[in-house]
């Protein structure tokens, strides 16, 4: 069975980095993977997505509307803007963080602050914390992204699998403890 | 040894295994990352060109000197090379040739959605499209040999999913492939129109043998499955229609796609019930097949506008739309890029932005986005160097007609080197009363920190000459007392410059010289730095946003600036007629 799931936040957020330790993990488990990813325009600000799929053999790179297994929204709108991607009864883990785009910044739109609550309301599987705060604790905010990843591996059921050699084979030497650390903050809080 | 690649990366491997000896580019979305790679293998000279012309004329230099070369740009960079393009397709090749194209579907990155498929009948060459990265690596040694045997250009096409997608690739050895002899032929390589003519008759014998090699290769291939649908299609769209389709229909699955292969059609579509093209954008398949008399079924169901994916052909063929999604009621705003906090573009497009008069032609680069509110300077964008040559036409135009209206044209220090210098002799020849903008933050940026001739390093990371634009724009005959360089995160020298480019009479031209604040030395050099807002002497005014800064904000009534996006550069205290803006974190200059 090949699974789909779909990265979504803003750029700077580590995005890109989570997708490739995944990838690369997948890969080195034996499954077939592909990744897709967009460079827009904007190096910081803008929407950032990256999709990956691993199965058996996968054929597109790209998943259509109601086919991820999982999305993990790395910012809280941004969950909201790409759920028509969530299959049903597919899992939606959602950093609980705001990052205000260019038109709420002045005052042209406004922020929906009460956007979780609304996806709750339509969503049966949710799964929400603050990446941040936790990465924070941990000592550098940065890992973020490797906590919300820890998240989407609990949620897509292959934490068995040795995703700290991954993080090791992947990352700077002195990056390996903090992330490991953060790896395992996310698969205890991405249990639905 | 099996790795997960990019396109663009598994391009660079094939390159390195080929033998390719010298490649040339110059960078543009989704291309970039092709000579990026190149560059980590030593084997092979790696270099950006100013431009995607110069790019090509040097690898079409090596492969006459007897080198396997290679150059890649995006699709409109294409356009850009398309002259030499057209005559290496007479010259043909001593060593082989390879030019890859990137194109864009959906223009994720791109001012257009041109077709490069379109390129390949038009300057009579042989194209290749890979659909995934194993491909990629794979046919582009098959390209370099297909260069070599049929002594032709082979232009490589690939798109954004291509490109930035990443999928399994097992890596081979690098084939030594010696620089081959160069022997003097006028004939061959001197395009006077006699040589030309007789050049012409074979190109088109050439294309003769190479439709012969497109009916036999094994990059064009059958998969049958259930003979009821029949399906012709190339590059990446072949994924979307194995993941559509699996083995419920049988495919004509084409790698070699010009020329195409004529005879594989009719042989193909004879045995299929219902025969459909599947591509992206343009009917470049499909206009073929039904050439051959072949009735078949793509354009009026698939949309030529934008990228496809697998639920727009399942919907387009299959009318398979029962699907239930997610949805909720909310207006999710917008998230368009934006300028970087502490983006050196920012100071001279909030100068500017206070004349209303003025009208800014832009260019192709981060700064197309001062285009976006609050700034909104920027009144056309068009192609690499337009930003100073059609402001040129903008102000003659209003001249002829008595119109007012000052006229800025802006472009990058990447574009001026690109093409931004004919553009900036042209105004001081015409003498055009315009002002020309460079925008200099001494590296190509948008595409993600690539060097060019005014970074002082190359491609490979050596250190070279760094090209001094000011330097240029005198010897181009722009006087002295008309040229000011500024730092636009001083907003007091920077209004001044715009002031008295706004009040002159003759070229005018201001130069911006600030580092992106987003390379890694600015970062570390700054990164104790912030400002914050005092909000005793804070009377709400609202004036920082005026800036654009995405750093700089309301929240909860207050102004607020996050500190972990601001890089102090200051322009919003500058703005800020309350004092109520203060430095904040290590400031050693």
């Amino acid at each position: 069975m090949t699974k789909s799931l779909l990265f979504v936040g803003v750029g700077g957020q580590g995005i890109i980095l989570a997708s490739k330790i995944l990838t690369e993990g997948l890969v080195k488990f034996g499954y077939d993977v592909k990744m897709s990813e967009v460079h827009g325009m904007a190096q910081r600000g803008g929407s950032v997505t990256t999709q990956v799929r691993f199965g058996e053999k996968v054929y597109s790179p790209l998943i259509g509307e109601g086919e991820a297994d999982v999305i993990v929204a790395f910012e809280k709108i941004e969950a909201a803007r790409w759920i028509n991607y969530l299959k049903k009864g597919g899992i939606l883990v959602i950093n609980d963080y705001e990052i205000y785009p260019q038109p709420v910044l002045i005052g042209q739109e406004t922020y929906p602050h009460d956007i979780i609550e609304k996806i709750k309301e339509k969503v049966e599987n949710v799964v929400v914390f603050n990446a941040a705060e936790v990465a924070e604790r941990l000592g550098n905010i940065k890992t973020q992204n490797i906590v919300l990843l820890g998240a989407l591996i609990k949620a897509l059921g292959i934490e068995s699998l040795d995703w700290e050699s991954v993080i090791r084979e992947n990352l700077p030497e002195k990056m390996h403890d903090i992330n490991i650390k953060a790896l395992k903050e996310g698969m205890n809080l991405g249990a639905v | 040894m099996k790795k997960i690649m990019t396109g663009n990366e598994a391009i660079a491997r094939g390159a390195y295994e080929a033998g390719c000896t010298v490649a040339a580019a110059y960078p543009g979305t989704p291309s970039t990352e092709i000579l990026e790679n190149i560059a980590l293998y030593k084997d092979i000279y790696a270099e950006w060109a100013p431009n995607e012309k110069v790019a090509v004329e040097v690898a079409a230099g090596a492969s006459i000197a007897g080198a396997r070369a290679l150059s890649a740009m995006k699709h409109v960079g294409l356009n850009v090379a398309a002259d030499p393009l057209f005559t290496m397709a007479y010259e043909g090749v001593n060593g082989g040739f390879v030019i890859v194209t990137a194109d864009d579907p959906g223009m994720h990155s791109s001012q257009n959605e041109q077709d490069n498929r379109l390129y390949a009948p038009h300057a009579k060459v042989a194209m290749l499209e890979p659909s995934d990265s194993q491909e990629c690596k794979d046919f582009i040694k098959e390209a370099f040999d297909i260069s070599e045997r049929f002594d032709t250009v082979v232009l490589f096409r690939i798109t954004t999913r291509i490109a930035h997608s990443k999928s399994i690739v097992e890596l081979g050895e690098r084939k030594e492939v010696k620089v081959k002899e160069y022997k003097k032929d006028v004939k061959k390589y001197v395009m006077i129109p006699a040589h030309a003519r007789e050049k012409h008759v074979e190109v088109e014998e050439r294309l003769k043998r190479l439709q012969e090699y497109s009916n036999t290769t094994h990059l064009n291939r059958i998969e049958w499955g259930d003979t009821k649908i029949g399906i012709i299609t190339s590059g990446i769209s072949y994924q979307y229609a194995k993941e559509v389709f699996k083995d419920k229909a049988s495919y004509l699955k084409l790698g070699f796609t010009y020329p195409l292969p004529d005879r594989l059609i009719r042989e193909f579509a004879s045995k299929v019930e219902k025969l459909y093209i599947i591509e992206e954008n343009e009917p470049y398949i499909e206009t073929f097949v039904k050439s051959l008399g072949i009735d078949c079924i793509g354009k009026e169901l698939i949309p030529i506008c934008g990228e496809l994916n697998p639920d727009i052909i399942r919907k387009a063929l299959l009318k398979d739309s029962k699907k239930e999604i997610y949805k909720i009621d909310v207006k999710i705003p917008n998230r368009p890029p934006v300028l970087c906090p502490g983006c050196p573009h920012r100071g001279i497009f909030y100068a500017m932005s206070k004349y209303k008069d003025i009208i800014a032609t832009g260019d192709i680069g981060c700064y197309t986005l001062g285009m976006m509110p609050p700034l909104n300077v920027t009144d056309t964008v068009i192609d690499m160097g337009a930003g100073f040559s059609a402001a040129i036409g903008f102000e003659k135009a209003f001249k002829m007609a008595n119109k007012k209206g000052k006229i800025f044209g802006i472009v990058g220090d990447s574009t001026f080197f690109h093409s931004g210098i004919t553009g900036l002799i042209d105004a001081v020849y015409n003498k055009s009363n315009v002002v020309l903008v460079v925008l200099d933050n001494s590296i190509t940026a948008m595409t993600g920190h690539q060097e060019n001739p005014g970074t002082g390093r190359t491609l490979k990371g050596d250190i070279s000459p760094v090209i001094d634009i000011k330097e240029i724009v005198k010897a181009c005959g722009v006087k002295e007392e008309n040229i000011r360089v500024v730092d636009p995160y001083k907003l007091d020298e920077t209004e001044k410059a715009v002031k008295d480019a706004y009040n002159s009479e003759e070229t005018f031209v201001i130069i911006t010289k600030r580092e992106c604040a987003l390379l890694k030395d600015v970062i570390k050099k700054r990164a104790g730095r912030y400002v914050r807002v005092n909000h005793e002497k804070c009377r709400k005014c609202k004036l920082c946003l005026k800036v654009g800064c995405p750093a700089v904000f309301v929240k909860d009534d207050n102004l607020v600036i996050n500190k972990d996006m601001c890089n102090g550069c200051t322009l919003c205290l500058q703005v800020c007629p309350f004092n109520a803006i203060e430095k904040v974190g290590e400031w050693n200059d």
